[in-house]
C-alpha cells in the first residue's frame, strides 16, 4: 500500500500555471528526492501537500484513502509535516516549548504541566539520539540542532510524512552525516521522507527514488541507482550542459589586492594573501572557520582590530562598506535576501543603489539614464524579467543574484567577493553564474569565491585558500587541489 | 506577471483620491456652505499644520521609524518662539530671531532623536516617547524664563507675527501656500533625489542598505532632523494662529499626523509610503472634520468616526498582504 499518492495536481496563479497535472508518490520508509530548477514547482507541490496552498484540481490519497487538505492544520492532523529551509521555531522559547507550541500538556487546574512537557521532549529527542537540553532556548542552538528540534516536533505530531526543504544548506559536513543518521532512523520507523535538495552528492547518498519536475510538469520518476548525475541534470534543465563547471584560465595580471596580517579579535587571525587581476581565489573551510567574517572585514562591514589592506599597491583605510565601494571592492553576501537586495524595490533601483552618482543630472536622478544603464546590465547578465521595474521579491534566486552582481558591475568594481554565490540556486542558473564570473575575470577583475561546495571550488578556482579556526591553513593550486587535501586542512591537519 | 497586490498598490492612490472625492460630494449634499471657496480654503488652512508635520512623518515612517514627540515639539517650539518675541527688540528683527530660534530648536530635537536611534540602537517609539514626555514638561516650565507664570501661555505677541498664521496672499492663506510648497518639494525629494531613494532603501532593508554603501546612520539622522524642522514650523504657525505660546498646544497631534500617513498608505514596517498618499490622507481627515462640524456632529463622535476611517484604510491595505 502506498503511503501517499498525489494525482494530477494542478495549481494556477494569476497568469502562470505553477503545477500542471503533476503526479507524485511516496512509500513507507522511503526517501523520495524531489528535484527541479527554481520555479519548476517543487515548493508549490509541497505547499499543496502541507496545506500552505490549495490546489485547483487533482487528488491526494493517503494510504489509499482520498483526503482533503485545505490548510496546514488539516495536513498536521494527517501526519504531514514540512520542515522549511528557514526553520520555523520561536527563538526566544525553549526547545520543549517549541516542540509543544500550541498543544502544551496541561494539568487539571489548566496550567501547563512543565514536567510532562520536558519529559516528553526528552523522549522524542532521545529517539533521535540527541542530548539537547529541552530547557535550552532555541536561539542558543546551532542550525543543525534546530533541525533536530524540528524533527522531534514532527515526531510529536505522529508524522507519517516529513518534507525536508534543503535541509543541509547551512550544515557542516559532520552535521550532514548526523542528519543522515536521523533520516535513516526515521526510515526504519516507516516514515516517508520527501527530500528537496540541489546537492547531487547527497541525493545519491540519502535517496531511494527521485522525481524530477520542470516548468511545473512531471518529467521523470525512477530509482536513484538507475539514473546518472548527468541524466538528472539533463532532465531538469531540458538541455545539455557541456560540463558542470565552465572553468577558463586567464592571464594573471598585476596584483590588485593585498591583505597583510588582517585580524579581528576572536574571529580571524593574521590573514595574509594577494589577489591578481583575472584570478579566481577560492576560500574553503568549515562553517565558522571565519571565511564570511574575513570577507566582511575586507569590505568594511565589520571593524578590524589590526592589519593592512593594499589596493593596487597603495594602502587603503576601509572603515565602512562605503569606503570599500569607493575603492572598487564589492561583496555579494551569502544571504542576498537579507543583506543584498531591498526586496520591495525594483530591479532598476537595486542595481543603481550603490552608484546613484552615476545617473545623476545635477541634483536629480536621471530616470532615462537609469533605464538605459539597467536595461543594458539586464541584457548582459540575462536577468529574466518582463520589466526592469519589477520588484526583486518576484525574482528567482538566480536572477536575484544577477541583480546584485549588476549593482557591483555598475560601481566599476576591481575586486568582487562572492560569498556562497550559488547557494539555493538551481543547476542551470549556477552554470550561468559561473559564466558570469568568467566574464568578470576576462575583464581583469579579481574574484574571491567563498563556498561550502567543494566541487564548485575545485572546478572553478585558480587557487584555494583553506581556513580553519580563523586562520589560513594553506593554499592549494587548481592542479594540486583535491577534496581530501582540502578536508585535511579544513579540519586543522597539515599536508 | 503583475500580481493583484501590485495592481492594488499602483491604484491605491487613485482609489483614495476617489474616496476623498466621494467624501467631498457627500458633505456638499449635506451642507450648502461646504463647497464655497471660503470653506474649501478654510479646510486647507485648518489641515495645513497637521499636513506639514505629516510630510516629515511620512519620511520617518518610510524608514520604518516613528516620531510620537511631534505634539510636544509643537508646544515646546511655540513657547520658545513666543518667548523670543517678548524680547525688547525691533519688531521684525525679533520675529526673525524667534522663527530662526524655533526652527533651530526643531532641528536640534530631531537630531537628538536620530542620534539616540542610530548610535544607541534605541527603538524610535521609545526615544520619541521620552522626548514627548520631557518636552511637554519643559513647555510648561519654560514660560517662567520669559517672565510668565509656569504652565501659563506666553501671550501678547506682536501683530506682525500673527500674519504668519492668518495672513493671505491673493486670497490664499499663507499656511496653505507653505503646505503646498512643502508637499511639492518633498515629492521631488522622495521621488527624484538620491536622498529620497536612500530613505526608501533604508526602510526596505537597513542592513542591505548599509552593505550597499549607504551611510545609513547619517541619512536616518537627517530624516529625523527634517521631521523636527517641519514640526517646528508647524509649531510656529500654531503659535501665530493662537497669538500665544501655549504649553498645552499640539496635544494628540501625533495621532492625527500618523493617521494621515497611515490613511495615505505608508507601511509602519517601512519601505513603503508616498507623499501624494499622505496629502490625500491629511485632506481626507481635514474634510471629515470640517464636514462633520458643518453638519453638527459633536467632536466626541468625530473621534469615533476618525478611528473607524483609519481602520477602514488599514483594512484596505491588508488585501494586498494576503494576496
Amino acid at each position: 500500500m502506498l503511503l501517499l499518492r498525489m494525482s494530477q495536481i494542478t495549481k494556477k496563479y494569476p497568469g502562470v500555471t505553477a503545477l500542471d497535472n503533476v503526479d507524485f508518490e511516496l512509500e513507507r520508509g522511503e526517501v523520495h528526492v524531489l528535484i527541479g530548477e527554481n520555479g519548476a514547482g517543487k515548493s508549490t507541490l509541497m505547499k499543496v501537500l502541507s496545506g500552505a496552498e490549495v490546489k485547483n484540481s487533482g487528488k491526494i490519497f493517503l494510504e489509499d484513502k482520498e483526503v482533503s487538505i485545505s490548510n496546514p492544520i488539516d495536513a498536521q492532523k494527517l501526519g504531514i509535516v514540512m520542515i522549511y529551509q528557514e526553520l520555523n521555531l520561536v527563538p526566544q522559547l525553549s526547545v520543549g516549548e517549541n516542540i509543544f507550541l500550541g498543544r502544551e500538556p496541561k494539568k487539571k487546574n489548566g496550567l501547563i504541566d512543565w514536567n510532562k512537557l520536558y519529559d516528553e521532549s526528552i523522549k522524542y529527542l532521545s529517539k533521535l539520539s540527541s542530548d539537547i537540553n529541552p530547557k535550552k532556548k532555541v536561539e542558543t542552538l546551532s542550525v543543525a540542532e534546530q533541525q533536530i528540534v524540528e524533527v522531534a516536533k514532527a515526531l510529536s505530531y505522529n508524522a507519517k510524512i516529513i518534507i525536508m526543504d534543503e535541509p543541509t544548506a547551512a550544515l557542516t559536513t559532520k552535521e550532514v552525516a548526523e542528519l543522515f543518521k536521523v533520516i535513516k532512523w526515521l526510515k526504519s520507523q516507516n516514515i516517508g521522507i520527501i527530500y528537496i535538495s540541489h546537492r547531487m552528492e547527497e541525493i545519491y547518498e540519502v535517496g531511494d527514488r527521485i522525481t524530477i519536475l520542470r516548468d511545473g510538469k512531471f518529467v521523470h520518476c525512477c530509482k536513484l541507482n538507475e539514473i546518472t548525475r548527468e541524466e538528472i541534470i539533463h532532465k531538469m534543465v531540458g538541455r545539455e550542459l557541456d560540463k558542470e563547471f565552465p572553468k577558463k584560465f586567464f592571464q594573471k595580471g598585476r596584483e590588485i589586492l593585498r591583505v597583510e596580517n588582517l585580524s579581528r579579535k576572536g574571529v580571524i587571525e593574521n590573514i595574509s594573501f594577494s589577489l591578481y587581476q583575472g584570478e579566481l581565489l577560492g576560500f574553503s573551510g568549515l562553517v565558522g572557520a571565519g571565511r564570511t567574517e574575513l570577507a566582511r572585514l575586507i569590505f568594511g562591514a565589520d571593524k578590524k582590530s589590526s592589519g593592512k589592506i593594499y589596493l593596487e599597491g597603495k594602502e587603503v583605510e576601509i572603515n565602512s562598506p562605503a569606503d570599500a565601494i569607493k575603492n572598487g571592492i564589492a561583496l555579494l553576501t551569502e544571504d542576498r535576501n537579507k543583506q543584498g537586495l531591498i526586496l520591495d524595490m525594483s530591479i532598476a533601483q537595486n542595481v543603481t543603489l550603490s552608484n546613484l552618482a552615476g545617473i545623476m543630472k545635477g541634483l536629480f536622478i536621471d530616470k532615462k539614464k537609469e533605464k538605459d544603464v539597467v536595461t543594458e546590465y539586464s541584457n548582459d547578465l540575462n536577468i529574466r524579467t518582463p520589466s526592469i521595474y519589477q520588484i526583486t521579491r518576484n525574482l528567482s534566486g538566480g536572477n536575484r543574484q544577477k541583480v546584485v552582481l549588476a549593482r557591483w558591475l555598475f560601481t566599476n568594481s576591481k575586486v568582487v567577493i562572492f560569498d556562497e554565490p550559488t547557494r539555493g540556486i538551481d543547476v542551470g542558473a549556477k552554470y550561468e553564474i559561473y559564466n558570469l564570473i568568467n566574464n568578470l575575470l576576462e575583464k581583469g577583475i579579481a574574484v574571491i569565491m567563498i563556498s561550502s561546495e567543494l566541487p564548485e571550488l575545485l572546478g572553478m578556482c585558480d587557487k584555494i585558500a583553506v581556513m580553519h579556526q580563523g586562520k589560513i591553513k594553506g593554499f592549494l593550486d587548481h592542479k594540486d587541489a583535491t577534496q581530501e587535501k582540502i578536508m585535511i586542512l579544513a579540519t586543522g591537519g597539515t599536508i | 506577471m503583475k500580481s493583484i497586490s501590485e495592481l492594488f498598490q499602483r491604484f491605491r492612490q487613485y482609489v483614495m483620491a476617489f474616496l476623498l472625492l466621494v467624501e467631498i460630494l457627500f458633505f456638499a449634499v449635506l451642507s450648502e456652505y461646504f463647497l464655497t471657496p471660503e470653506n474649501l480654503l478654510n479646510i486647507t488652512l485648518q489641515t495645513s499644520l497637521i499636513a506639514i508635520v505629516s510630510v516629515g512623518m511620512t519620511m520617518v515612517i518610510i524608514t520604518a521609524g516613528i516620531d510620537i514627540s511631534v505634539g510636544s515639539v509643537i508646544a515646546f517650539v511655540g513657547v520658545i518662539t513666543a518667548g523670543f518675541l517678548k524680547f525688547n527688540m525691533p519688531v521684525y528683527f525679533s520675529i526673525f530671531l524667534a522663527i530662526v530660534a524655533g526652527l533651530f530648536v526643531g532641528l536640534l530635537l530631531g537630531y537628538f532623536n536620530g542620534f539616540f536611534i542610530t548610535k544607541f540602537k534605541m527603538a524610535p517609539f521609545i526615544i520619541t516617547l521620552v522626548a514627548m514626555s520631557i518636552l511637554r514638561g519643559l513647555a510648561y516650565i519654560m514660560p517662567k524664563f520669559f517672565g510668565f507664570e509656569e504652565g501659563r501661555p506666553i501671550w501678547g505677541l506682536p501683530d506682525e507675527f500673527l500674519w504668519l498664521g492668518s495672513g493671505r496672499i491673493l486670497m490664499i492663506p499663507f499656511p496653505t501656500i507653505l503646505m503646498f510648497l512643502i508637499f511639492i518639494v518633498a515629492y521631488i525629494v522622495l521621488n527624484h533625489t538620491k536622498f529620497g531613494r536612500y530613505i526608501y532603501a533604508i526602510g526596505g532593508n537597513l542592513e542591505a542598505s548599509r552593505l550597499a554603501g549607504i551611510k545609513t546612520d547619517r541619512i536616518l539622522i537627517y530624516v529625523y532632523m527634517i521631521n523636527g524642522l517641519l514640526t517646528a514650523l508647524s509649531g510656529i504657525l500654531l503659535a501665530s494662529r493662537l497669538s500665544s505660546g501655549q504649553p498645552n498646544a499640539g496635544l494628540a497631534y501625533e495621532l492625527q499626523v500618523i493617521a494621515a500617513v497611515a490613511i495615505g498608505g505608508a507601511s509602519l514596517l517601512g519601505g513603503k509610503g508616498s507623499i501624494v498618499g499622505t496629502f490625500i490622507g491629511a485632506m481626507f481627515i481635514g474634510v471629515l472634520r470640517n464636514g462633520l462640524n458643518l453638519v453638527g456632529v459633536s467632536s466626541y463622535y468625530q473621534e469615533v468616526i476618525l478611528g473607524l476611517v483609519i481602520l477602514a484604510a488599514v483594512l484596505l491595505d491588508q488585501i494586498k498582504v494576503k494576496d
